[in-house]
C-alpha cells in the first residue's frame, strides 16, 4: 500500500474513484475515498485486455459496491476499451502530469519507462511533455529481450548488472541494433555483469538524449514504471549518469500505479459517474463487441491440407546412424550462431551420428567443450574425428580454442549443406533467430547476399521472445497458429513497430492463436519483402530450400509457401543445416591429420576472458582477450590487426580511404592568423575541407578543424539531436559543433549549400536535404552556438563567380576589414585546392590499382559518400577490407575511369551519387575490381540509390554487396558479409 | 536547369494517346483534384481520379517500391498497380499522372520509381506523365499550357476555399453532414462550370462569394473547439490515405481542424525560383516569369480571403506575402527542399491563427522534415511558448494505435489551455 502521507487532497469528495491503467503488457487499478487508496491492484494480462480489467474491477468490488464511482480509464491498450465501454478515457502522459502535480508537487522531472513506451514530463515553466517517437528502444520490451537473449530473467539481469566492471558503448537508439551489439559481445565472452550494466546504460543514454533532448533534467526527479521499480541496476545507472543526489531522487511506493492513480484524479474532475454494477456491463459489453482488426486467410483451411503438408516435409531428411554400433571415421560440424550453437558429426556416407541443438547461453565456449567432451565419451576408441570445420559468429572463437581444422564463413557452409538436399538449388533462405540470410545460386555459385537490417529484424527470436511475452512456450504458441481461423495482420516493419501492432491488435481484442497465426505471416513476409525485396514467386528461383531453426515452425513454413505460391524443401535437420555444411566441408577438404583438440588435451581445457582496451591507434576499440589453459590468447572486438598481439606484420597497402583521410587531416593550422575559424568534420565536409581550407586561410584565419569523429564526440552532442531518426553523420555534427565551441574559435563555419560541384556527370547536381540544411537544425537546437558565431551562409559553390558575390555579402557582415579583392583571390585558391585535391585522390587510386594488379589482389571500391571515410560514422570498414586482403579504393578516385556514363532509371540529380554510378559502371569493366556500398540508416536516398547500383553491377555480371550501418560499433556482421563476397568470388572463379 | 539525358528510355505519352488514353490519377487532395481534372477533360484529355484504398494499396505498394523509400511514393505507386490490377481498366489505353516537385528531394524521383514498379510488374508500355511546374519531362503530350495552368490555379483556390470552409464548419454543425454535403455539391458545379463555362476572374470572385454564404448559412452551434493544425509533407498532410484520416480522428475527438491550402504550396514553388536567383545567380530569365506568376496568383488568393472577410464569419487564410517574414523568423528561405521553410512557416502561421496546437506530419524518415520540422520546434516553442506541436511519422508500419496516443497526449494540452467561451450567439 502505498504511503498515505504522501497524498495531499482534502477528502471532500462524495464519491470513489476508480483508476485503470492498461499498458502494453499489464493492467493496473487504483480505488481511492478522497486521498485514501482504498484498494490496488498490478498484473499481467496476457492480451486478455477486457477479461483482466473486469477481473480487477470484480475483485474491488468490496470498496466500490452501492457508492458512486467517478472513473477513468488510461493506457495505450486501455483506448478501445474505453471507447467501448464509454468510460472517460486520458493520455497516460497526461494522467502521470496529474498524479505528480496533485500527489507530489515539488517535483521538478518525471521519467516514466513503460513496457514500450518511455516518456519525460518536465513541470518548470509550464508542462512539457514528451513521449518517444515510433522508432525507439530502451524501454522495458526491450530489457525483456536483452534478458532472453543473455538467457536470464529480469531479475538475473538486474543482479549481475550490480556487480560490473566495465561499461561498453551499446547503440541505444534501437533495440535491433543493441542486439547486434550485444552478440558478439557475448560471443567473444565479455562478462554478463558487464553486458548487464551496458544495457541499463543504453536505457539511461536512450532517454536522456531521446526525450531531454538538450533540456537539463534537474532539480527534483521522479522515476515511474514497471522497469525502474523493479531494476536496481537500472535505478543506479540513472542516478550516477544524472549525478542526482539522495534527495533529488523519487522513487515512489506507488511508481507501479501512478498512471492508474493520475486516471482516478482525473475520473474526479469528470462529470460522469456509475454504479458497480453499470460499470460492470459497460466493460462486458465492451467484450463482446465484434474485432475491427484485419485479418488474413487461415494458414490450414482443413485438417488433411494440414497432414499432406507434414508428410511432404518429412520426406526431406538425413539418414540417422548410431553412433554406438559405427566404426571409423567422423566429420564433426560446428556452428556457432548468435543465439544457438549446434554440432553435427557424420560419418564418411554423410549419415548424421549426432547432433546438437541448443541456446548458447552466452557461453559458447562451454557449450562446445561440453559437446566435445560428450562425444569423445560416445566415440571411445571406435569412431575418429577426422576432420572439423566451425562457422558462424564465433567461429574464430571456437576455432582457436579447439584446434578446430576450418573456419568457415556461415553462407558457404548453408550453400554447402542445401546441396546435399537438392543438387539443383536456386535459392536458399535461412531464418535463424537473430538473422535472415538468403542467397541466390548461379552457375553452382552464391551469386547475391541479401541479409537482414535493422528495420527488417522480425526473426525466431522474435517469436520466441514475443510468446514469452503472453505467456506461452514457443511450441505451444506456433501450434495454435496452424488453425487459428482469423490470423490478424500485423505490418512488417520491425519489432517495435510488430509489437505495437499487437497492441492494436489486442485492443480490438483478437485471440492468441490469431496473434501467433499473424507474426508468423509477419516473419515471413518481412523475409519476403523486405529483406529480399522480390516482386514474385518466380523472382526467388524453382528450386528453394529454407533453413534454420525458425523453419521448424511449421506456421512458418506454411505461411512461406502460401505467400510464394508453391512448395519448398525445408530439410530435417534444418537448424543444423550450418553445422552440417561445416561437415561436409570439412570432409572433403581435410588433408592429413585433423588439428582438433585431443581428448586428453580436453579434459584440462580452461579458458577465461577478460576486457580490455586497444591502445593501437585513437580508436580504442573495446576488446575481449581469451586465454586458453594452453596459455594461447585470442583476441577479438578490434577493428583492424593492430592490437592482436602481433600476429601479422601491417604492410605498405595502399588505402585511397587513409589517403584522403591524412591528407585532410594534415591541412596546416596557421595559428599566427588574427582570427580563427572551426570546420566541423563531418557531411559535406570531409569533401570540400582543402576547399573551404584554402579560402578561410586565404583570408587571413586559422582554420582549425574539429579532427576526426569519435564516439566520445558523439556523446557531447547527442542531447541537442532533435531527430533521432536522421543518419549518424549527421547526428554526430552535434559532438564536433560542442567540440569546436570547446577550442574556444572566433567562429564555426558549416555552409548550406543547396548544390554541390557541377562534375557534368548527371541531371542536377544538389546535396542531399540533410547534408544541405544541417546547419538550420544545429543552429536552432544547439545553445552553445550562442556562445560563438556561427556562420552558415547559402552559397552557390558550382560558380566561382557567384560564390565569391555571395560569400563576400556574408561575410562583411561580420568582419568589416575583408575586400572584395580578398574573396576573389581565396575563391580562386579555394578551387585550385579542390582540384589538387581530386587530382591526388585520382592519383592514388591510380596507384592502388596498380598495386592490387602487380600482386594479384583484389580492387574493391567502398563507395557511397565522401563522409565514409570518418573512422567512426564509417567504422574504419576499409581497414577491415584491408585485412581481408582487397586493396581499397573510393568512387571519387574512380569514377571518371568508366568508359560511359551508365544509364540509370533515376533522377540522377545528386552529385555524389552519380560518382557512385559511374564507379558501378567501372566495376562492370573490370574483372578484378567489386564495389561495396556503404549505406547509412535513415538515409532516404540511399532508398534510390541501391537499387540503381545493384542493377548497374547485375546487369554487368558483377556482385553487389551493401552494408549498412549506423551507430553500430561492432564488426561481425559487416565481416560476414565481407567475407561472403570474398567466398562467392572464389566459387565463381573455379 | 534539368535535362535528364541520362534517364533509360520509356513509353512517352503522345498526341494520338490523348485521344483515347484515359489517365490515372491518385487519389491526395480529392476535392482539389476533381476540380482540377475537370479542367484537364475540357481540354481534351480523359482523366479519372482513383480511389481505391485499403491494404492492398500498401501491399502492391511494399512489393514493388523499395522499402525505405517515402510511404507517399509506395502509397501512389501502390494505389496505381492496384487499380491496374483491377480489371477496371483498359491496360493498353490507360496512362498514369503522378505530381514532380523538381527538387533536391527524393520525392522527385517518384515519377522514376513507378516507371520502376511499372516494369517489374509487368506494365512497363503504360506511359506515365509528369505534373509538375518545373519543365520536366518536356517530350511528352501531356503539357500544362498557360490557359491550363491559369485555371488550375482557380481550381486550387475552389479547393483551399471550400477545405478551409469545411473545416470551419463541420465541428459546429448541427445536422452532421450539411457541410461536406455542400461542398460535393459545389465541388459537382464548379467541376462543371469549369469545363463549359467561361472563366473569369469576375466569375470566380462571385463563387467564392456565394461558396461562403452557402456555408454561413449551414445551421451550427457549440462552444469553440481547440483548433487543431495540420502541417507535413504534401501528402500526408493532405491525403487521408496518407495519414490514416487524420482530419476525421481530430474532428472526432472534438477539435476544429486549420489546414494550410495547395495554392500555398504551388506560390512557394515559385517563390524558390526567385530564391535561388537571389542566392546562387540561378533562373536569371526565368525570373522574371515567376515573379508575374507569383503575383498573379498571390492576387487571386487575395480575392478569396477579400470573399471570406466581406461575408464575415469564417476565418481568412493568411494572404502569402506574409508567410516568407514568418519562416525567416527561425529559419532561411534558402532551404527549399520538400516542403522547405514553408512547412515552418505554416507553423508560425497557425499559432498566429489560434491554432498553437499543431500535428507535424511525415513519411518515416522523411530528410526534410528532420530540418523543417522536428528540427524547427525548439527555436519555434522558445519563441511562442504556447505552441503545442507534436511530430507524427506516417508509415505503412508504424499503427494508428500509436499515433492516436502521441495525438491525444497533443489534445489533452490543447483542452487545457482551451478558451470555453460560447461561440455562437444567437
Amino acid at each position: 500500500m502505498a504511503d498515505m502521507t504522501e497524498f495531499t487532497r482534502p477528502q471532500n469528495e462524495n464519491f470513489i474513484k476508480l483508476g485503470i491503467d492498461i499498458g502494453s503488457t499489464t493492467a493496473k487499478i487504483v480505488v481511492l475515498d478522497g486521498s485514501k487508496l482504498l484498494f490496488e491492484k498490478y498484473e499481467r494480462h496476457f492480451s486478455m485486455v477486457r477479461a483482466k480489467t473486469l477481473e480487477l474491477v470484480k475483485e474491488a468490488r468490496p470498496y466500490l459496491e452501492g457508492k458512486t464511482i467517478k472513473a477513468a480509464i488510461s493506457g495505450s491498450a486501455g483506448l478501445g476499451l474505453a471507447e467501448e465501454a464509454d468510460i472517460p478515457f486520458v493520455q497516460e502522459v497526461f494522467a502521470t502530469a496529474e498524479m505528480a502535480k496533485n500527489i507530489a508537487p515539488d517535483v521538478n522531472v518525471v521519467i516514466e519507462l513503460g513496457g514500450e513506451d518511455a516518456k519525460i514530463i518536465f513541470f518548470d515553466g509550464g508542462i512539457d511533455q514528451r513521449m518517444n517517437g515510433t522508432c525507439a528502444g530502451g524501454t522495458g520490451a526491450f530489457i525483456d529481450q536483452m534478458a532472453t537473449l543473455l538467457d536470464v530473467s529480469p531479475d538475473e539481469l538486474d543482479d549481475l548488472s550490480l556487480d560490473c566492471k566495465k561499461i561498453y558503448p551499446i547503440a541505444s537508439r534501437c533495440g535491433v541494433f543493441a542486439k547486434t551489439d550485444i552478440q558478439p559481445l557475448l560471443n567473444q565472452g565479455a562478462r554478463k555483469e558487464d553486458i548487464a550494466a551496458s544495457i541499463y546504460q543504453s536505457v539511461v543514454n536512450q532517454t536522456i538524449a531521446g526525450l531531454a533532448q538538450g533540456r537539463k533534467i534537474e532539480g527534483k526527479v521522479m522515476f515511474l514504471g514497471g522497469p525502474i521499480s523493479f531494476n536496481k541496476g537500472l535505478k543506479k545507472r540513472f542516478v550516477e549518469t544524472l549525478h542526482l543526489s539522495e534527495e533529488n531522487t523519487v522513487f515512489p511506493k506507488y511508481a507501479k500505479v501512478s498512471v492508474a492513480l493520475g486516471a482516478s484524479i482525473y475520473a474526479s474532475k469528470q462529470d460522469v459517474s456509475f454504479s458497480y454494477n453499470e460499470l460492470c456491463e459497460r466493460i462486458e459489453k465492451a467484450k463482446a463487441a465484434a474485432s475491427s482488426v484485419q485479418t488474413l486467410e487461415p494458414l490450414f483451411s482443413t485438417k488433411d491440407e494440414y497432414i499432406e503438408f507434414s508428410d511432404r516435409h518429412k520426406k526431406a531428411a538425413v539418414e540417422q546412424k548410431d553412433i554406438s554400433s559405427y566404426t571409423g571415421n567422423a566429420h564433426l560440424g560446428i556452428d556457432c550462431g548468435s543465439t544457438t550453437t549446434k554440432l553435427t558429426l557424420i560419418d564418411d556416407d554423410c549419415g548424421i551420428l549426432y547432433s546438437f541443438y541448443d541456446s548458447n547461453k552466452g557461453e559458447p565456449v562451454e557449450i562446445v567443450r561440453g559437446q566435445l567432451e560428450k562425444i569423445y565419451s560416445l566415440c571411445g576408441d571406435r569412431i575418429k574425428i577426422a576432420s572439423s570445420a566451425v562457422t558462424g559468429y564465433g567461429e574464430e572463437l571456437i576455432k582457436h580454442a579447439f584446434g578446430i581444422d576450418f573456419g568457415i564463413v556461415e553462407t558457404m557452409a548453408h550453400f554447402g549443406a542445401a546441396k546435399h538436399f537438392k543438387p539443383d538449388v536456386d535459392f536458399i533462405l535461412d531464418i535463424g533467430g537473430q538473422d535472415i540470410k538468403c542467397f541466390k545460386v548461379r552457375n553452382n555459385s552464391i551469386d547475391s547476399i541479401m541479409l537482414n537490417e535493422a528495420c527488417s529484424s522480425g526473426c525466431g527470436s522474435f517469436l520466441e521472445t514475443f510468446s514469452k511475452s503472453l505467456g506461452y512456450g514457443v511450441s505451444d504458441f506456433s501450434k495454435m497458429a496452424l488453425f487459428a481461423e482469423k490470423p490478424v495482420q500485423l505490418g512488417t516493419r520491425c519489432t517495435v513497430f510488430m509489437n505495437s501492432s499487437v497492441k492494436q491488435a489486442q485492443k480490438d481484442g483478437a485471440d492468441v492463436a490469431d496473434i501467433s497465426a499473424g507474426l508468423s505471416v509477419s516473419v515471413v513476409k518481412n523475409a519476403i519483402y523486405k529483406v529480399i525485396r522480390a516482386n514474385s514467386a518466380s523472382e526467388l528461383g524453382e528450386n528453394i530450400v529454407v533453413q534454420g531453426g525458425t523453419f521448424y515452425n511449421d506456421a512458418v513454413l506454411r505461411a512461406f509457401e502460401k505467400e510464394i505460391g508453391h512448395n519448398v524443401i525445408r530439410p530435417s535437420i534444418a537448424g543444423l543445416m550450418g553445422a552440417f555444411g561445416a561437415a561436409l566441408y570439412a570432409k572433403s577438404n581435410i588433408q592429413g591429420e585433423s588439428s582438433i583438440i585431443t581428448k586428453e588435451a580436453l579434459s584440462e581445457f580452461t579458458h577465461t576472458s577478460k576486457s580490455a582496451t586497444c591502445r593501437g591507434c585513437t580508436n580504442n576499440c573495446s576488446l575481449t582477450v581469451n586465454t586458453f589453459s594452453d596459455g594461447k590468447k585470442f583476441i577479438s572486438g578490434n577493428k583492424c590487426e593492430k592490437g592482436l598481439g602481433g600476429t601479422k606484420p601491417i604492410e605498405d597497402v595502399p588505402n585511397v580511404h587513409q589517403f584522403k583521410r591524412d591528407y585532410i587531416l594534415s591541412l596546416p593550422e596557421t595559428p599566427s592568423a588574427k582570427r580563427s575559424v572551426g570546420f566541423p568534420l563531418g557531411l559535406g565536409m570531409y569533401e570540400l575541407a582543402p576547399f573551404w581550407h584554402a579560402i578561410f586561410t586565404r583570408l587571413g584565419f586559422n582554420v582549425v578543424l574539429s579532427g576526426m569523429s569519435s564516439r566520445e564526440i558523439y556523446s557531447l552532442g547527442q542531447n541537442s539531436i532533435p531527430s533521432d531518426t536522421a543518419c549518424y553523420p549527421a547526428k554526430i555534427m552535434h559532438g564536433h559543433i560542442e567540440k569546436l565551441v570547446g577550442l574556444g574559435v572566433d567562429a564555426i563555419f558549416y555552409p548550406c549549400l543547396t548544390y554541390n560541384f557541377d562534375e557534368k556527370a548527371a541531371d542536377n547536381h544538389f546535396n542531399c536535404p540533410v547534408v544541405a540544411y544541417y546547419s538550420e537544425l544545429l543552429h536552432s537546437n544547439m545553445d552553445s552556438l550562442k556562445e560563438t558565431t556561427f556562420l552558415y551562409p547559402y552559397l552557390n559553390i558550382s560558380n566561382e563567380k557567384e560564390l565569391a558575390r555571395g560569400l563576400y555579402d556574408y561575410l562583411k557582415t561580420y568582419f568589416t576589414d575583408i575586400s572584395k579583392s580578398d574573396v576573389k583571390a581565396a575563391v580562386r585558391c579555394g578551387y585550385e585546392a579542390h582540384e589538387k585535391y581530386m587530382t591526388a585522390i585520382e592519383n592514388e587510386g591510380e596507384m592502388a590499382i596498380e598495386f592490387a594488379r602487380r600482386n594479384s589482389r583484389r580492387i574493391l571500391v567502398l563507395a557511397g559518400r565522401p563522409y565514409n571515410i570518418d573512422m567512426e560514422t564509417g567504422h574504419g570498414i576499409d581497414k577491415l577490407c584491408e585485412s581481408l586482403s582487397f586493396v581499397v579504393v573510393s568512387e571519387d578516385s574512380v569514377w571518371k575511369k568508366a568508359s560511359e556514363k551508365p544509364n540509370v532509371n533515376v533522377l540522377n540529380q545528386w552529385t555524389y551519387h552519380s560518382r557512385l554510378y559511374n564507379a558501378a559502371k567501372f566495376i562492370t569493366e573490370n574483372e578484378d575490381a567489386e564495389l561495396c556500398q556503404l549505406v547509412y540508416f535513415g538515409c532516404g536516398v540511399d532508398a534510390v540509390t541501391t537499387d540503381e547500383t545493384r542493377d548497374i553491377l547485375e546487369q554487368g555480371g558483377k556482385l553487389y554487396t551493401q552494408i549498412k550501418i549506423d551507430e553500430i560499433t561492432n564488426m561481425g556482421a559487416v565481416k560476414i558479409r565481407l567475407r561472403s563476397l570474398i567466398g562467392a568470388l572464389n566459387e565463381r572463379n573455379k | 536547369m534539368t535535362n535528364e539525358k541520362y534517364i533509360r528510355k520509356y513509353p512517352i505519352f503522345t498526341e494520338e494517346m490523348k485521344k483515347d488514353y484515359t489517365i490515372l490519377v491518385p487519389t491526395m487532395l480529392p476535392r482539389h483534384f476533381k476540380i482540377m481534372l475537370g479542367i484537364l477533360n475540357a481540354y481534351g484529355y480523359k482523366t479519372h481520379l482513383l480511389d481505391n484504398m485499403g491494404q492492398n494499396v500498401i501491399n502492391e505498394g511494399l512489393k514493388y517500391v523499395h522499402n525505405d523509400t517515402c510511404y507517399p511514393a509506395q502509397l501512389v505507386i501502390g494505389q496505381m498497380i492496384d487499380a491496374l490490377n483491377s480489371g477496371k481498366f483498359d491496360k493498353h489505353k490507360v496512362a498514369l499522372m503522378i505530381t514532380q516537385t523538381g527538387g533536391g528531394c527524393r520525392a522527385s524521383n517518384y515519377i522514376h520509381l513507378l516507371r520502376k514498379a511499372l516494369e517489374k510488374a509487368g506494365y512497363g508500355y503504360i506511359p506515365v506523365v509528369s505534373l509538375n511546374f518545373s519543365g520536366l519531362e518536356k517530350e511528352s503530350a501531356f503539357k500544362i499550357t498557360m490557359p491550363i495552368l491559369h485555371r488550375l490555379a482557380y481550381a486550387i483556390c475552389y479547393g483551399d476555399l471550400m477545405m478551409d470552409l469545411v473545416n470551419q464548419s463541420k465541428p459546429y454543425e448541427v445536422n452532421a453532414g450539411d457541410s461536406e454535403a455542400l461542398a460535393d455539391r459545389w465541388t459537382e458545379r464548379l467541376t462543371r462550370q469549369m469545363t463549359t463555362g467561361k472563366l473569369s476572374r469576375k466569375t470566380a470572385k462571385q463563387n467564392y462569394r456565394l461558396i461562403i454564404e452557402d456555408f454561413a448559412k449551414i445551421p451550427k452551434q457549440g462552444t469553440p473547439k481547440p483548433k487543431v493544425g495540420i502541417v507535413g509533407e504534401i501528402f500526408v498532410k493532405f491525403s487521408p490515405l496518407g495519414n490514416n484520416n487524420l482530419e476525421d480522428f481530430l474532428v472526432s475527438e472534438g477539435a476544429e481542424v486549420v489546414v494550410p491550402g495547395l495554392l500555398d504550396f504551388c506560390l512557394y514553388t515559385m517563390y524558390n525560383a526567385l530564391i535561388d536567383r537571389k542566392l546562387y545567380g540561378y533562373n536569371k530569365k526565368s525570373a522574371i516569369i515567376y515573379k508575374v506568376l507569383l503575383e498573379l496568383f498571390a492576387s487571386f488568393q487575395q480575392d478569396l480571403i477579400n470573399a471570406i472577410k466581406q461575408e464575415g464569419s469564417f476565418n481568412p487564410p493568411m494572404p502569402f506575402k506574409e508567410i516568407p517574414p514568418l519562416a525567416e523568423e527561425v529559419i532561411s528561405l534558402g532551404v527549399k527542399m520538400g516542403e522547405g521553410w514553408l512547412l515552418t512557416a505554416e507553423m508560425i502561421e497557425l499559432i498566429h491563427e489560434g491554432a498553437q496546437n499543431i500535428v507535424c506530419t511525415q513519411p518515416f524518415g522523411c530528410l526534410p522534415n528532420h530540418i523543417v520540422g522536428k528540427g524547427m520546434m525548439k527555436p519555434i516553442k522558445e519563441k511562442y511558448p504556447k505552441a503545442n506541436i507534436v511530430a507524427i511519422d506516417y508509415d505503412s508500419g508504424a499503427t494508428k494505435i500509436n499515433q492516436e496516443n502521441r495525438i491525444k497526449l497533443m489534445l489533452s494540452t490543447a483542452v487545457v489551455t482551451q478558451d470555453k467561451r460560447p461561440m455562437f450567439q444567437k
